[in-house]
């Protein structure tokens, strides 16, 4: 017996509106999405820093001093303010998010997500405060 | 049969980062980026912030503010490339670069925090 069809897969093509690389940058809401992206790179960059300050504290007072030396250039300042504005808007998007990852409902009635949001602002201040605290006077 | 998927663990990570980033980086920044290198406070001496970090707690907590952060990262980065610049036929490069960038500073910060005298 002889194979006398050739069946082909079947492979269906979507139509898809082509979209703009820079599709972000016509709405606002769309924007600051990229923006919160973004801050990603901010809290990288957090963490090599501290990576260099650890560094330069293992190898001894003289690397300390050279580090905050450098911390004191005005590149340095802006970089490290532009950094700060980021992590906060990290912060805060991030406190905001929660009442959508995890709604509370009490007797069938959802809390409203101020109520869910708001622990995480005063946990945050607790734990800045006891930071600062370890670091400035501990 | 399908291959099981590593984006449950991949997200716990980015998760967990995000929370630690969002409650200690700004507070540590602020302090180290500007209040301390501005003189608007008296920055700590070496051997009062050497004290702080010998301190086993001191070194976990530094532990994890350094590697899940990394993870935040990564997860985040690999999504604004993909979705925001739709850089896809680079995904899996990407991947590589993103949680491996991730993994090397993670040792990176074991290796430092190890070896503070």
């Amino acid at each position: 017996m002889k194979e006398t069809h050739n069946y082909t897969l079947y492979h269906p093509k979507w139509y898809r509106e082509r979209v703009s690389t820079y599709w972000w940058a016509r709405q606002w809401s769309y924007f600051r999405f990229i923006l919160r992206e973004l801050s990603s790179i901010f809290v990288a960059y957090f963490v090599v820093l501290i990576l260099f300050l650890l560094h330069a504290l293992s190898q001894g007072p003289e690397s300390y001093a050279a580090i905050q030396e450098w911390l004191r250039t005005p590149f340095a300042i802006t970089l490290n303010f532009i950094s700060l504005l980021f992590t906060l808007f990290h912060t805060i998007t991030w406190f905001n998010l929660t009442p959508r990852a995890m709604p509370v409902r009490i007797g069938g009635k959802r809390l409203p997500d101020w109520m869910i949001a708001a622990p995480n602002y005063v946990a945050w201040v607790v734990i800045s405060a006891i930071v600062a605290w370890f670091v400035i006077g501990g | 049969m399908g291959k099981r998927s590593n984006e449950p663990l991949v997200w716990s990570l980015f998760s967990s980062g995000g929370v630690i980033a969002a409650f200690m980086i700004p507070i540590l920044l602020f302090l180290f980026g500007l209040a301390f290198p501005l003189g608007w406070i008296e920055a700590p001496g070496y051997e009062q912030i050497m004290t702080l970090v010998r301190h086993p707690l001191t070194r976990l907590v530094l532990f994890g503010l350094c590697s899940l952060p990394l993870f935040h990262w990564a997860h985040r980065f690999r999504f604004t490339l993909y979705d925001g610049l739709q850089i896809k036929h680079l995904n899996e490069l990407i991947t590589v670069f993103c949680y491996g960038g991730a993994v090397v500073g993670t040792l990176l910060a074991g290796y430092i925090l190890w070896n503070i005298p």
